[in-house]
């Protein structure tokens, strides 16, 4: 058989083509779990929520809502069959609280009732005694009481006191940055139905089916097998529906086995914002030694974050957000102290980029502080201290020791400094600044180093299901899942690209646990390097099947078979593709396989945090301008030039989407998106009318995009593709370092301005405050 | 199932079930509760489930859907509204056009669906029917197309996944494209069909729980609301609607005033532009916006398209709502509001209308009836709106100022505030540091010193205290330095912006 990959055949892989949902998006026919026609006696469920963010429940009288006309159903933490528990791994999550809350709105019961009206008005008549409890709510709170999940975990490398000493230069500082929001616009939403025997079946919004399966079945007491978990696509995700999906799809799986009617728990907006966990607020301390040239010697970092009530993924989050905290450089003596959090509040989870963001946030502080110090321009500290050239003769190798061989940070600082005129629209601004009082601008360029894998190595394996159908159609499944981004077509792209047929004859299928087993979350921007390379592999076993028969009964040799352009060509003859099959099928040949794949190269020490946990690096940087109103706080980003590494793009177009969309989800969170606690653990920004997501006219004016043109991966992925999902949400960070750029031209002012995010209006109004109306 | 005809107020018969066009499809619906949305009808009893709850607050616009109505010269308008916020009721008369109902024949998709489709425009695709609709309804109106207005089209629509640029290219690219054949007969038909439809009967719908009375004349909204002065007005439900949604409050009788004849005038006095009850924010909008472009760059932030469409000046004032960015630009202008109990009227001046949070001088029975914005105030009017985001958000302070001078002395000065306090407050101690004083920066700058003495504002999500007494502060300074003359930062000001963009 030939080899296509090889071959300048590849043209539906590295093509920009539409999402393959477009058409049924635009026209309100893509169908959501909330979308789903479902019987007309399917109930719907509602959670009653804690009132305290710590208190223990001396009561529970539920008697009443239980009567109330049309509620067929209370669920407590006496109803549930098997383990009480929805958390991803650590047993720490209840699915109903019992004695104690630990959080405010967390889950203490449900109501079942014919519709969500009748849940709502049947839930205000729960009377539930609380004594309260002394909570933790801030991080500060939590670091003063020693309130902490785990003891800190510490990554270290070099000499780093020793190092720091010496430095000509010794800075101290922190930053704080908030917490995000998912805000996916579809809510996290489960339908559950219950089959013969012990089945359930669940539809669910998650990024991780497999997971919901086995938490379901642990819930019930059943075993895996008895629980399929089918995801169409999700209204987004962006972590949020890496776990918290569990609870919604196990209380509706409950609701259904134990009425025997199908169920369905759809959080609306507010109840998502109060019930879920977010990106983790983090406090970063840092002390830094240099030299007068940027040189840095030595980095020490406390990573203070907050990660809730429970663990949920909290630990993987601190580990790559210490594995971040160099982002770019070779810092060859640096102590990243992570301290995770135990708070009262929400158990704070995934979110697009894992604790990454937060970590190079941190690093990007660091050069900033370092740069004003030397009144440098923070590019060139920046370019300083990257990591060596993949070229180099000498590779740089990070604190958790991974040795990284493929940078290419400086090829594409170089190329992005020039397309975006960084330098002299430097200069412009710094003149500019001079002679205008109250509207300042600010530029900067900053790097994105992403490592991409999931940091524990067994999950990075993949599964997928292929079929060929007799009249040559094709029907894919993988263990991925569709959140937006394109994974589907992806997938299809390389599969149609395998056997040489058009897009369209490759059937996209909803994700399901009774199709591909044990799947990995679709997470840590892994979906096509791992599903991709599943499905790459059940093809090739159907073509290599096919290509044997077609050989031996033409009787040639299989590597004379060929697969072009929708036929399939048999030494003198060609079969159009239908006919092939038809011909294997006649021949009794298998036309389905499972595909499978597991990253190699990959091992991480949990207990040392050592290793090399990424299989390869994304690289990418970004140039915001900003202008700020010193009267008002108020700002724009007035223009961004982006330059991307996503390897040899498997598709532009959705690549391009997902690197606009990363960095304007990157800008809010370090701008406008404020969650706001009160000192009771009540979170008081739980719609879109108080939480200020980027809207239209945030996005830059004038807004860039390209994509590194000699990409290239230097690893053997899908087609020498790059993970795209998470790398571009921190090439918004070069929003915040604009701003902070902005706030040190205020005249007269010294001072390093120590800008938190998000930076709002009030944070930077504040940082201006009796610095620039001196005169008045 | 029968209902028995229920009693109008002038005793005569009221028509007990509501006509109107759903995607071309003329509907009668009866026995259905006051406080059923839009939204919830359309997904649950039509099964058509393309338009989405995103927030069910009138936020994130995934709801969007097309009310389309004639005008007095019969031509067709069209409103984008989120669905969501949208009482059935509401829908008397008129036509819906939901993303289901644009395609044309053969399911070819409308210009605006392949648009998105060609740049990219949807990734997890939640939010994308309500893009289209918002789209849609722009192309409809020929209006809000262009590159200085495609953002304020698409302010009341929320996307997670795109970062917008491709959506805004997709919209941009309708400008001039051509109206399919077919969609323009299709027009005239609905137009035909609008005009089978239109009644000027009085309506009102129940399921015997809730029940939501649509009036159409003055006499009739005026007597059944003295009469039952317990019920709830509604006129845009931008803000009623989410005590259902959000609040679940159980409203057992809901008066509309959207289809009073009176009430949806901009009435032209000499001395006044009075705004009458129904009037929308768009539609006096476009009235005071042409005079005051200040006030019309505040409405675009202030809400939506959505929100516009639906919410009402009188709505907003009689709730008091703290989401009230226009009492201070109003109070500002020196406007009255005018408060009537059957056939007694009553005026006052619009801050005197404010009592405390929560509060405001309505007695039982009574509603708001008209604002009276003066004609004739002058060129320094102008408004200031801070918020965390541009569009779409809530102040955390909101100022609204007018002064005149005479010989370069400030003679009179009106500064209001929203977000200071409880209530929207006149800064009567800035007010009276600027009397007097010579029509210069200083003078702002001066009268600024006074905020302590003005207010004592609170902490809450949107801002401390300290910033909003800062922000205030420095409102007045900006005000000062803009009316006379200096450059300064306006970046809500599409043009300021583009012109620094390097």
């Amino acid at each position: 058989m030939k080899d296509t990959d090889a071959s300048a055949k590849e043209g539906i892989v590295h093509k920009a083509i539409r999402h393959d949902s477009a058409h049924k998006h635009v026209s309100g026919a893509a169908k959501y779990v909330d979308d789903i026609a479902v019987p007309p006696n399917t109930l719907e469920i509602l959670l009653g929520q804690s009132k305290f963010a710590h208190a223990k429940i001396l009561s529970m009288d539920l008697s009443q809502v239980e009567n109330f006309p049309g509620v067929i159903k209370v669920l407590t933490s006496a109803d549930i069959l098997g383990t009480n528990d929805c958390s991803p791994f650590a047993g720490d999550d209840p699915i109903f609280a019992e004695n104690v809350v630990s959080y405010l709105g967390q889950s203490v019961f449900a109501v079942v009732a014919e519709d969500i009206k009748t849940a709502r008005n049947a839930i205000e008549l729960a009377d539930i005694k609380y004594e309260e409890l002394p909570a933790v709510i801030t991080i500060d709170q939590a670091l003063e009481t020693g309130n902490v999940l785990g003891p800190p975990a510490v990554i270290e490398c070099g000499k780093v006191d020793q190092a720091l000493a010496k430095s000509k230069n010794k800075l101290e500082g922190k930053i704080i940055l908030g917490g995000q929001e998912h805000f996916y616009l579809e809510g996290q939403a489960a339908f559950a139905v219950a089959g013969e025997d012990t089945d359930i079946v669940v539809h669910c919004s998650t990024q991780h089916p497999t997971e919901i399966q086995h938490k379901v079945a642990m819930a019930l007491g059943l075993s895996n097998h008895d629980v399929t978990v089918i995801t169409r696509r999700m209204g987004g995700g962006f972590g949020g529906k890496e776990s918290q999906g569990n609870l919604p799809a196990i209380v509706a799986a409950l609701a259904a086995k134990l009425t025997g009617r199908p169920a369905k728990l759809i959080y609306d907006r507010d109840d998502d914002f109060i019930l879920t966990g977010k990106r983790h607020d983090f406090q970063i301390s840092y002390k830094v030694g240099f030299e007068d040239n940027g040189l840095i010697n030595s980095v020490i970092v406390d990573q203070a974050m907050r990660c809730g009530m429970s663990w949920d993924l909290s630990e993987a989050i601190a580990a790559r957000a210490m594995c971040h905290a160099e982002n770019s450089y070779f810092i060859k003596n640096m102590r990243i102290t992570s301290h995770r959090l135990k708070t009262n509040t929400q158990s704070n989870t995934a979110f697009r980029g894992f604790g990454g963001p937060q970590g190079i946030v941190g690093m990007e502080r660091v050069i900033d502080h370092v740069a004003h110090h030397l009144n440098a321009d923070p590019l060139l500290v920046r370019e300083r201290n990257f990591y060596p050239h993949k070229t180099s003769a000498t590779h740089g190798i990070t604190p958790y020791g991974q040795t990284v061989h493929d940078c290419i940070i400086q090829d594409i600082i170089s190329e992005l400094k020039k397309t975006s005129d960084y330098a002299d629209r430097r200069k412009d601004i710094e003149k500019f600044n001079k002679n205008s009082e109250f509207l300042k601008r600010g530029i900067s360029l900053t790097p994105v180093k992403f490592g991409i894998s999931f940091n524990a190595s067994f999950l990075n394996q993949a599964g997928a299901l292929l079929h060929v159908y007799n009249d040559g159609s094709v029907y894919l499944n993988h263990g991925g899942t569709e959140m937006g981004q394109g994974l589907n077509t992806k997938i299809a792209q390389i599969v149609a690209n395998e056997f040489q047929l058009p897009l369209d004859a490759i059937k996209i299928t909803a994700t399901s646990t009774g199709k591909v087993p044990n799947t990995s979350a679709t997470a840590a921007s892994s979906g096509s390097d791992l599903n991709g390379m599943a499905a790459k592999n059940a093809a090739e076993k159907i073509k290599s099947r096919m290509a044997e028969y077609l050989a031996a009964e033409a009787q040639i040799k299989p590597e004379a078979i060929a697969f072009e352009d929708g036929m399939v060509i048999v030494g003198a003859n060609s079969y159009d593709f239908a006919e092939a099959v038809r011909r294997c099928y006649m021949g009794r040949i298998s036309l389905s396989a499972t595909g499978f794949y597991s990253t190699p190269k990959v091992h991480w020490d949990p207990k040392t945090f050592k290793g090399r946990p990424f299989y390869y690096f994304a690289y990418g940087a970004a140039c915001s301008e900003v202008a700020l109103d010193l009267l008002t706080g108020e700002n724009r980003i007035l223009r961004a030039d982006i330059l991307h590494d996503v390897g040899r793009s498997l598709n532009p177009a959705i690549d391009i989407g997902q690197i606009e969309g990363g960095y304007v989800q990157g800008a809010g969170w370090l701008t406008t998106e404020e969650l706001v606690w009160d000192s009771k653990g009540k979170l008081l920004t739980h719609a879109p009318s108080t939480y200020k997501i980027p809207a239209c006219s945030d996005r830059p004016l004038d807004f860039r995009v390209q994509l590194f043109s000699e990409g290239e991966n230097c690893e053997d992925t899908i087609h020498r593709s790059k993970a795209v999902g998470e790398p571009p949400l921190m090439l918004g960070t070069s929003v915040l370092m604009a701003l902070s750029h902005a706030l040190q031209s205020v005249n007269g002012r010294s001072s390093y301005p120590n800008l938190n995010a998000p930076a709002t209006p009030e944070r930077l109004l504040m940082q201006s405050v009796g610095l620039d109306q001196a005169n008045v | 199932m029968d209902t028995l005809p229920i009693v109008g107020a002038d005793g005569g018969d009221v028509r007990n079930y509501l006509t109107f066009i759903l995607n071309g499809k003329t509907q009668r619906v009866d026995n259905i509760a006051g406080d059923m949305t839009l939204l919830k009808w359309l997904r649950n009893q039509k099964s058509l489930v393309g338009s989405k709850e995103g927030c069910a607050e009138g936020d994130c616009g995934a709801c969007t859907v097309a009310i389309v109505k004639t005008d007095d010269s019969g031509n067709l308008t069209w409103r984008s509204v989120n669905a969501c916020i949208v009482f059935m009721g509401m829908l008397e008369g008129c036509a819906v056009i939901t993303v289901e109902g644009l395609n044309g024949p053969d399911s070819e998709l409308h210009p605006c669906q392949k648009a998105l489709i060609d740049f990219h425009g949807s990734q997890c695709g939640f939010c994308t029917p309500g893009f289209v609709m918002s789209l849609f309804t722009a192309w409809s109106n020929k209006h809000g197309l262009m590159a200085e207005d495609i953002d304020d089209t698409l302010a009341g629509n929320l996307c997670r996944c795109t970062g917008y640029r491709p959506i805004v290219e997709a919209g941009l690219s309708l400008k001039n494209a051509k109206q399919p054949q077919w969609e323009l007969d299709r027009n005239e038909i609905l137009k035909k069909e609008l005009l089978k439809i239109k009644s000027s009967e009085p309506v009102e719908i129940t399921d015997g729980k809730n029940s939501f009375s649509v009036p159409t004349n003055y006499e009739d909204f005026s007597t059944t609301y003295a009469d039952q002065p317990s019920s709830t007005i509604v006129s845009g439900a931008t803000d009623i609607g989410l005590w259902v949604t959000k609040q679940n409050r159980n409203l057992s009788n809901m008066i509309w005033t959207g289809r009073v004849k009176e009430f949806s005038k901009i009435d032209q006095q000499e001395d006044f532009i009075i705004i009458r009850p129904a009037v929308t924010h768009q539609e006096a909008m476009e009235k005071l916006g042409s005079k005051w472009p200040t006030i019309n760059a505040l409405w675009k932030r202030f809400g939506s398209v959505q929100v516009r469409n639906s919410g009402t000046v009188c709505g907003n004032l009689a709730n008091g709502s703290p989401i009230g960015d226009l009492p201070p630009a109003l109070i500002a202008l020196g406007s009255l509001i005018e408060l009537t109990n059957r056939n007694k009227k009553r005026k006052l001046p619009l801050e005197e209308f404010f009592i405390e949070y929560g509060r405001q001088d309505r007695h039982s029975g009574e509603y708001v009836s008209g604002v009276f914005v003066p004609n004739k105030s002058g060129n320094n009017f102008r408004c200031y709106k801070l918020s965390k985001r541009f569009d779409q958000d809530i102040s955390a302070v909101m100022m609204g100022a007018n002064l005149s001078v005479e010989k370069t002395k400030i003679t009179k000065a009106t500064i209001c505030f929203g977000g200071m306090a409880g209530t929207p407050k006149r800064a009567t101690e800035m007010e009276k540091a600027l009397l007097g004083q010579p029509f210069a920066p200083q003078s702002f700058i001066k009268a600024s010193k006074n905020i302590n003495k003005d207010f004592d504002p609170l902490t809450d999500v949107r801002g401390s205290a300290d910033y909003r007494r800062k922000a205030a502060q420095n409102l007045v300074m900006k005000y000062g330095y803009e009316l006379t003359g200096s450059f300064v930062p306006n970046l809500a000001d599409r043009n300021q912006v583009e012109n620094l963009v390097s």
